[in-house]
């Protein structure tokens, strides 16, 4: 990996400070360096261009038996996005299933470099770790399911916090996991029995736990570990209209976690839009994301992301199978349901959010004004949740309505009309910035994950590097179709000092690494663990215990990110 | 003398975990837990061996016969790349590397197993779970064309009959046991209730089933040979359990009907869903036959039946099958890895594939390999070499390597990687 310098360009590096500055990047070794010998190094010229952050981001489907069985359920949405092979690159299909080389190659060039598989089973993980594997470029982690775990269940009940912490370690190491993922808690249990959950005081059959107790008991054990990344949270109640309160009540049930040293947030919250929904039911169903963006903005422990809507088809797959028969239930697609023992469960449903359709149009608006009514880009974070609101590669038509009234505007213009009337998206005149921009796909999504190399572009930080045909000093919020145009492809995506985009094709394809999270246990914690784990496994699981964890031939790449622990055990 | 615990079966979709190996120096001497059938691979798999690459019969170097088996690849105009169930996952993906390299088309074997049922779930949907649910949670166990007890044989012992587990403390008194086939067979004797239905009629009473759970009254006397009290009590029965799965195997879909009958189960499990939970899964026969769909899926976008004459890939089952593509004597060479299609095709493909160039990968002499112009000797996966095999619920685990093959054997993803290779060269050559 030789020396190159990306020259001339105005560069967007909110983490540092600079926001449209002409400067140059060095990169050596593949990381970002103060100073090269410019002689000898690779000479990108960046003028008239803008520079940022190779894209982080925080949510995404992309690897594991979910997004296969998407990929298995739609033969007819990949027919109309069809990849030929290439000098560099394999064959493959694309559109919401992108097959895993073809998910590689469109986030380059969009500018990603590093992406967050948001949703992995245990008993799924070397699933998940073999298509990462077969995901070419970025960098990439696995957020590992716990909110519907035998272990998690037993010790909240049990109130046992010492064993709560043992096992999260533990887990995340067995499955080479980043992030405690929680989807739907305790609902997905109750699935198992054909039931769910109404709220966050219900209760979990035979373990008697509610949402609640499992919701703050996670963000605890979660701050107290260290963890990079705070919880990683699928709320109760999605998709279901009046659900903004259960949102709201479920962000204040973890006000008083005490968060880890040098952050305040005690929660990221996904794919917001699915639940701030205001109304009693499907036909007068209106946006609920004023009131969440005012809770939001009054309490800087949360963090969330959009969960955007896109109007096109495209699939939906959550670990909530509850909510994925009810879906079923309200479209008459066709579904699959994939119960994990122990552990977690999930479901596919194929969706299409129409223009035409009154509650599609107030979801399109969700999203967008919760980016728009929360002040502070460090907390709200741009994704469509691949691929239930829309497929990633629709990222750059986000940004165009965020940077863009006018773009807002023409898309109002085509809708059911109920954005006017049951939305407050109109009235809305802010416009993002492009270093606003930067922050919410770039450094904020970073530095939430607790990714201290990612996301910036000051020395030390990794050689990623998005450069796109922008002059922001000429761009006008009209021009919103060139941006997303260039937005689609990158002049040049560098990662870790490589050339692997230029002008929107894919130049190279090395494989990215996989992080994951390395939380200590104190060893008479961990004994006492292991008696547990043995005796369960050997009566409940119908795998055995020693091969339950994925082995290192998983990982040929990998970096175990160290928590940062406090307290006692 | 070594003991391995924890090994992984490499035989059927069961995939069971918890078998003991023996060896003394680098033969196999004993094995614990395994079925009669696994013991058996394991007790004989240095049996019938190949002993050495061959070309046309000749023995030769393994570099020779690679670039043979490249050439042979290279100068076809429609390569058929088949097989892939008894493999491990890595292997499956350079196999279909390898067809999209030659512009080929690669299949797995589940187009003459459970491609109907992938088929009826890309119609449909499907209602799943991992098999530890089932010995959890399940008091109802409906086995339908499927008879565990002659090809699954731990299954109803680990998993689905047998096994006590969270809420089924009692073990099989927990559960009430359904099956449903065309004659008595061992399963049935097993079960609590048999339903002998006749040949190819599933489909009606899947459908008749259907209908009573969703609360029509019958009017026929009977369905498909079973009498309408029985389907009422079954339908009953079917809603008032706590959990419910039926497990399904070829009987339902090779028989009339094929996709259709299992599109028919789906339907008959989603409505189930709004009195109770119940699920069904398919009962895969090869080890990593469930793997070869999950490879093939991630990197394509289709389980089997892939064309990549186009330069991407296309999905057409009935045209891009190995049976269909050798049938129709379009595929002019093809390259088999870890199967036996000259043992169990139709006469009119096997006649075909004996008229054409054939690679051949695998462990022992078969009926395929006598038909091969080249034959390459590889590691067993899951005795001599590791990898991943998908369990028939989708469960990935790890093969393990208990024994040395013999030296310079190599596994299937070696050699497949070094026809790659060359495959790839002759290519920039041209």
């Amino acid at each position: 990996m030789g020396e190159l310098i990306v020259k001339g360009g105005y560069v967007f590096d909110p983490a540092n400070g600079v926001d449209g500055e002409r400067a140059d990047v060095m990169i050596s070794g593949g990381k970002v360096v103060e100073e090269i010998n410019e002689r000898g190094a690779k000479v990108i010229d960046a003028r008239g261009k803008i520079v940022m952050p190779g894209g982080v981001d925080v949510h995404s489907h992309i690897a594991g038996s979910k997004i296969n069985i998407g990929r298995l359920l739609r033969p007819e949405d990949h027919r109309k996005d069809v990849v030929p092979r290439t000098k560099y690159t394999r064959a493959g299909v694309g559109y919401s299933c992108p097959s895993t080389f073809v998910a590689g190659y469109r986030y380059a060039q969009m500018g990603y470099t590093t992406v967050m598989e948001a949703a992995m089973p245990p008993l799924g993980a070397r699933h998940v770790h073999e298509e990462l594997n077969d995901t070419p470029i970025f960098d990439k982690a696995a957020f590992t399911l716990f909110g519907n775990n035998y272990f998690i269940l037993k010790y909240v009940k049990e109130g046992d916090m010492g064993k709560l912490k043992a096992f999260i370690a533990w887990l995340l190491r067995a499955t080479r996991g980043y992030a405690i993922k929680i989807v739907n808690p305790g609902g997905v249990e109750n699935w198992k029995w054909g039931r769910n959950v109404g709220g966050l005081d219900d209760l979990v059959y035979n373990f008697e736990v509610s949402p609640r107790q499992i919701i703050t008991s996670l963000s605890r054990a979660n701050e107290e570990l260290g963890l990079p990344h705070t919880i990683h949270l699928h709320c109760n109640n999605l998709g279901i209209p009046g659900n903004f309160e259960t949102t709201i009540d479920t962000m204040d049930a973890v006000k008083d976690v005490k968060p880890k040293d040098g952050r305040k947030a005690t929660v990221h919250v996904v794919h917001v839009q699915f639940n701030a929904l205001d109304g009693d039911n499907w036909m007068n169903v209106k946006s609920g994301a004023s009131k969440v963006a005012k809770y939001v903005n009054a309490n800087p422990h949360v963090t969330l992301d959009m969960g955007q809507a896109i109007f096109t088809d495209t699939t939906t797959m959550t670990g909530d199978g509850p909510w994925q028969f009810r879906l079923h239930n309200l479209t008459g697609n066709k579904w699959v349901n994939s119960d994990v023992e122990m552990e977690a469960g999930a479901g596919v449903v194929p969706y299409t959010f129409r223009e035409d359709n009154p509650a599609n149009a107030v979801q399109w608006a969700i999203g967008l004004e919760l980016a728009l009514h929360i002040h502070d880009p460090w907390r709200v974070y741009m994704t469509t949740d691949h691929p239930n609101g829309g497929p990633f590669t629709f990222y750059p038509k986000v940004i165009a309505w965020l940077m863009s009234r006018k773009a807002r505007t023409d898309t109002m213009l085509e809708i059911n009309k109920a954005v006017m009337r049951r939305t407050t998206l109109a009235n809305a005149y802010r416009e993002y910035t492009f270093g606003e921009i930067a922050t919410v796909t770039r450094a904020a999504t970073a530095r939430a994950l607790g990714l201290k190399q990612k996301g910036h572009l000051g020395p030390g930080a990794d050689g990623d590097v998005s450069v796109y045909d922008v002059d922001p000093t000429a761009w006008r919020p009209s021009m919103y179709e060139h941006l997303e145009k260039a937005l689609r492809s990158a002049a040049y995506t560098i990662k870790g000092g490589e050339v692997v985009v230029k002008d929107g094709e894919v130049m190279a394809t090395p494989l990215g690494t996989t992080y994951w999270a390395d939380a200590k246990i104190p060893e008479d914690v961990e004994t006492e663990l292991m008696k547990d784990l043995e005796e369960e496994f050997r009566n409940h699981y119908t795998v055995s215990l020693r091969n339950y964890p994925v082995e290192d031939a998983y990982l040929p790449t990998q970096q175990p990110v160290a928590a940062e622990g406090r307290g006692r055990w | 003398m070594a003991v391995y615990r924890d090994v992984v079966c490499p035989f059927c979709g069961c995939l069971c975990d918890d078998i003991e190996v023996t060896v003394e120096g680098n033969e196999i001497v004993g094995t614990r837990n395994a079925c009669a059938i696994s013991r058996s691979k394991f007790m004989n798999h240095s049996a019938n061996k190949i002993e050495s690459p061959t070309v046309d019969g000749k023995a030769v170097a393994l570099m020779e016969a690679v670039d043979a088996a490249a050439e042979v690849l290279v100068l076809a105009n429609r390569p058929l790349v088949y097989g892939l169930s008894s493999t491990e996952c890595e292997a499956i993906g350079r196999a279909v590397e390898l067809a999209e390299l030659t512009g080929g088309v690669v299949d797995n074997t589940s187009s003459v197993c459970h491609g109907p049922t992938i088929l009826a779930l890309q119609q449909v949907g499907e209602s799943k779970t991992t098999l530890g649910e089932v010995k959890n949670r399940a008091d109802l166990i409906i086995f339908w064309g499927s008879n565990p007890t002659e090809a699954h044989l731990r299954h109803i012992i680990r998993y689905s009959v047998m096994p006590k587990g969270l809420y089924t403390p009692e073990g099989r008194k927990s559960r009430y046991v359904v099956a449903v086939d065309i004659r008595e067979t061992r399963m049935a004797r097993v079960a609590d209730q048999f339903l002998k239905i006749e040949p190819g009629k599933d489909f009606e009473l899947l459908l008749a089933l259907r209908a009573v759970v969703r609360g029509a009254k019958l009017q026929a006397e009977e369905v498909a040979g079973v009498p309408r009290e029985e389907i009422d009590g079954l339908a009953r029965r079917m809603k008032g359990a706590k959990m419910g799965i039926i497990f399904f195997g070829l009987g339902l879909t090779q028989s009339d009907g094929k996709h259709m009958n299992v599109d028919a189960a789906v339907g008959l499990v989603a409505e189930l869903n709004h009195h109770t939970k119940f699920l069904l899964t398919p009962m895969r026969g090869h080890y990593n036959v469930a793997g070869a769909n999950t490879v093939t899926t991630w990197q394509t976008g289709y389980p089997y039946a892939v064309d990549f004459a186009r330069g991407y890939p296309r999905y057409n089952p009935g045209e891009y099958t190995a049976v269909d593509l050798l049938a129709k004597g379009e595929a002019d060479a093809a390259i088999i890895v870890a199967s036996d299609p000259g043992a169990t095709f139709p006469a009119d493909a096997v006649r075909n594939m004996a008229r054409i160039p054939v690679v051949t990968l695998d462990q022992k002499v078969t009926p395929t390999t006598m038909l091969s112009k080249i034959v390459i000797p590889v590691a067993t996966v899951g005795v001599e070499a590791e990898g991943t095999a998908y369990r028939m619920d989708g469960v990935p685990l790890r093969m393990k390597k208990v024994v040395e093959p013999h030296e310079g054997v190599l596994p299937d993803a070696k050699v497949l990687k070094m026809i790659v290779d060359r495959v790839r060269t002759l290519k920039e050559v041209d």
